[in-house]
């Protein structure tokens, strides 16, 4: 079953005006910013493309993806017949267009596993408090009043109280959830939901995991064990591996994403927070490096406060 | 794969290294390199332009030295340049004549108050203090729960409140009253996570500041922030007057340019690192020893304190001296993986070391805890006489030890091979350049540098 179309049909004119809402503070700094820079320019000459680059790079997406997009930016530009004192919107276009190519040939918003049994298994990582407990809260809620039977596993056994947290999200939520004792093996508590999961018959299990800094392999290890035994007991399982993100991360969430690309085979991402002033452009840049689809967006700390994630408006309220 | 600002700067070394004459395009070239090097490590881009033109300027106009080729004058100039700018000395935290003190954590939402909290109060209690804990955090689920185990992790008091007691301020309040009545000395606030354009919430965080009356409002940020960081901190520098910065996750592989960046546009000191999840993960900020970890120079300062308080003093003299003598043994490797192991996960303590000289570029090799356990497992197999003379160590003998052990002879050979290596390799260190107690610490990087 294809995981976006849990939550129906597209998005409501108010999820789009959240969303837009979530990314306003983006769009005007880029936006006004974009317009000071080109504003009575008729070419893109050295000191546009510097002022472009420092927008880019204000904006998290990171030097490289920043210099790969200027350098589409000059080759179009020279080679589009220039509208007379329109170079702004020409830049911009060109712009909007490189980022839309980046998100779209990543896939992302677009759905995956669409051909999955119940029980789709989802399971969330990353590093130390990006968020992947609320998220979980959140995609819970959603699911739920898509009418689904959702069940959440309670695999952080590490962190202090995490299973208190959960379990508040699991009330918020009308959901229930499996639980060990603190210090149990993840996996273990993975296998009881995944074992009550198929005896229930419920149509989703959600499983937190412990944040953890990628650079170390031994916590990195039980992720994929916890992979193998999902597996083991579902075949397919973890059908969907979301990696959250920080929309505050800089250009550290890259190597998040390949490292845990590696470890758990991560499908997608979401990215979180986004209701703060940060623009969560290493996003972008993971999904040019890595081709890894941006799903959802976290855009508060209410159950209410995710949206599916959707290239074009997020490009467009971008550069609208 | 993004080189890392250390690695970045040693190139940079590299390429003006063996030039007679500094000239303005090398530093010119220098500077370009620095620049993105600054901004891969998410310094903010304005900031890092700003210290680029002072850095620039400074090595323009500065005389050469005769004792510093060009090349380590500019790198010099970049390294003192950093320490400035990050604020020269360590810096103490300030309390009132009149106890209670009471410090209040502020930050973004995960940024690691909580953790930190707990961490502080911690280190308070092993430098003379009575520190107390209070959450007001009332919002997040679970949030207040999560303080207080942690804080009964650390052996830190924590004050819980009435229940149903909802009030941050009442909260506070009572915490602060409690702490008088029993005599602690400090009062650590762990507060919600915000966003700095909440205002509702940072009009909450103003009210606590009037309401306590704060010696300390320490910012606490996380280290992989990228270019938002000056956003939001000035903003809670604006709002709130912070008195300090600490910087947590620095286990993790960001090149925490935040540090930079948040100094910069807060003018506040940072005051203290997060090294990990645990409440002793936790250490003074040090400018000079982060600069020179930026820098290249590794946090060898850091390394060989912690190393000190690990270690049992006289044994690790005793340790030090059989080391460097031709007859160090596998016995004595052994009780060495024991003391090191003790200063903390290895990543982190490899993190620490110098990325210069012949060994640059080890320590980046991934560090299995596994791998040790397993190597203090083989060697437990071994014979007495197998540790004091590993020649004699055949091929039977290998099979049983792997037995022995739970390993395969494949792990045994490469063991034996990696110590005979580091025999030689410690001659090399001891007719030294880098000093015995760096030397030794060279030998565990090697030795964890590849478990392959
Ligand atoms: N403003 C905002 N805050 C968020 C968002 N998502 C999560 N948070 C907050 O971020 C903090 C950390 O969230 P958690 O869900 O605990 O993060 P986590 O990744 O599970 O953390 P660990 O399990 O400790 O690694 C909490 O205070 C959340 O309320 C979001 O989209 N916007
Ligand atoms: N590796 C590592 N993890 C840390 C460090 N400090 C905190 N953490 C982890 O980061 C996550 C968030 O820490 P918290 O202390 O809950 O953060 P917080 O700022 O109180 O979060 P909110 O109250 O939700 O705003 C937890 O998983 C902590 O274990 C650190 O120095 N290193
Ligand atoms: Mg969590
Ligand atoms: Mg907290």
């Amino acid at each position: 079953m294809p995981i976006q179309s849990l939550f129906g049909p597209p998005p409501p004119p108010s999820l789009f005006d959240r969303f837009k809402k979530a990314v306003t503070s983006t769009r005007d700094t880029l936006a006004a910013k974009l317009e000071e820079a080109t504003r009575g320019k008729i070419e893109v000459d050295q000191a546009l493309l510097d002022q472009l680059e420092v927008t880019l790079l204000a904006a998290d997406l990171g030097i490289t993806t920043t210099t790969e997009l200027l350098k589409a930016v000059k080759t179009r530009a020279s080679s589009t017949t220039a509208q007379a004192g329109d170079t702004s919107t020409q830049v911009r276009d060109i712009l909007k267009d490189e980022l839309l190519g980046i998100l779209t040939r990543s896939g992302s918003g677009a759905p995956a596993n669409p051909t999955a049994e119940p029980p789709v298994v989802l399971m969330l990582v990353g590093v130390n408090g990006v968020g992947k407990t609320t998220t979980i809260g959140k995609l819970a809620h959603q699911l739920k009043g898509n009418g689904k039977e959702v069940l959440l596993c309670a695999a952080d056994t590490f962190r202090a109280a995490a299973n208190e947290q959960l379990e508040v999200w699991a009330q918020r939520s009308h959901t229930e959830m499996i639980r060990q004792k603190p210090g149990a093996d993840p996996s273990a508590v993975l296998y009881d939901a995944l074992a009550a999961a198929k005896s229930r018959g419920v149509d989703y299990v959600i499983v937190d995991t412990a944040g953890r800094l990628h650079n170390k392999s031994n916590l990195m290890a039980e992720l994929e064990k916890m992979k193998r035994t999902a597996g083991r007991l579902i075949p397919g399982a973890p059908h969907e591996v979301l990696l959250i993100l920080d929309a505050t991360t800089g250009q550290n969430g890259v190597l998040q994403a390949r490292e845990f690309l590696q470890a758990a085979g991560v499908t997608g991402i979401v990215l979180t927070k986004l209701d703060g002033t940060a623009k969560g452009g290493v996003a972008v840049a993971i999904a040019r490096e890595l081709n890894l689809p941006i799903r959802y967006v976290g855009i508060g700390e209410q159950r209410d406060d995710l949206v599916p994630f959707n290239p074009k408006l997020y490009v467009d309220s971008l550069f609208e | 794969m993004f080189e890392n600002l250390t690695e970045k700067f040693q190139r940079v070394y590299k390429n003006l290294r063996g030039e007679g004459k500094l000239t303005e395009e090398h530093i010119n070239l220098a500077m370009g390199e620095i620049r993105t090097a600054l901004l891969e490590a998410d310094v903010n881009v304005k900031v890092a332009q700003d210290f680029i033109e002072r850095v620039r300027a400074k090595a323009l106009g500065s005389e050469v030295m005769t004792s510093l080729s060009p090349s380590q004058q500019v790198v010099k100039t970049v390294h003192d340049e950093m320490i400035a700018l990050l604020g020269g000395q360590a810096v103490k935290l300030r309390f009132k004549s009149q106890p209670p003190s009471v410090i209040l954590m502020a930050g973004l939402q995960g940024s690691g108050k909580t953790t930190t909290s707990a961490k502080l109060a911690y280190w308070l209690s092993r430098n003379g203090h009575r520190p107390q804990l209070v959450s007001v955090d009332v919002y997040r689920p679970a949030a207040r729960e999560q303080l207080k185990i942690m804080a009964q992790n650390a052996g830190m008091p924590i004050f819980e409140g009435p229940p149903g007691e909802n009030s941050p301020y009442e909260l506070a309040r009572l915490a602060r009253r409690e702490a008088i009545m029993s005599g602690r000395d400090t009062v650590i606030v762990d507060t919600a996570g915000r966003l700095h354009i909440d205002q509702q919430l940072m009009e909450e965080m103003k009210k606590l500041r009037e309401q306590l009356e704060p010696t300390e409002i320490l910012f606490v940020a996380d280290a992989m922030i990228g270019q938002d960081a000056v956003n939001s901190a000035a903003e809670f520098h604006a709002k709130l007057g912070l008195t300090g910065i600490i910087l947590t996750k620095m286990d993790g592989d960001a090149r925490g340019g935040a540090a930079i960046s948040i100094r910069q546009v807060t003018g506040q000191p940072l005051k203290f690192i997060g090294l990990g999840e645990k409440f002793d993960a936790f250490e003074m900020f040090h400018p000079d020893r982060v600069a020179g970890r930026i820098l290249g120079m590794g946090d060898v300062l850091s390394l060989v304190e912690k190393a000190e308080q690990a270690m049992d003093a006289k044994k690790a003299r005793e340790l030090e001296k059989r080391m460097f003598a031709a007859d160090f043994s596998l016995e004595d490797f052994r009780e060495q993986l024991k003391q090191v192991r003790k200063m903390g996960p290895m990543d982190q303590v490899l993190g620490m070391l110098p990325q210069v000289g012949p060994l640059q570029g080890l320590s980046k090799a991934k560090v299995d805890e596994r791998e040790l356990t397993k190597t203090e497992a083989i060697i437990s197999s071994m014979t007495v006489k197998e540790r004091n003379n590993h020649q004699i160590i055949n091929g039977s003998r290998r099979k049983r030890i792997a037995v022995g052990s739970g390993t395969s002879v494949q792990e045994v050979n490469r063991l034996l091979k990696q110590y005979v290596q580091a025999k030689r390799m410690m001659k090399t260190f001891s007719s030294g350049f880098m000093g015995r107690k760096l030397a030794k610490m060279k030998l565990e990087e090697m030795f964890q540098g590849q478990p392959q």
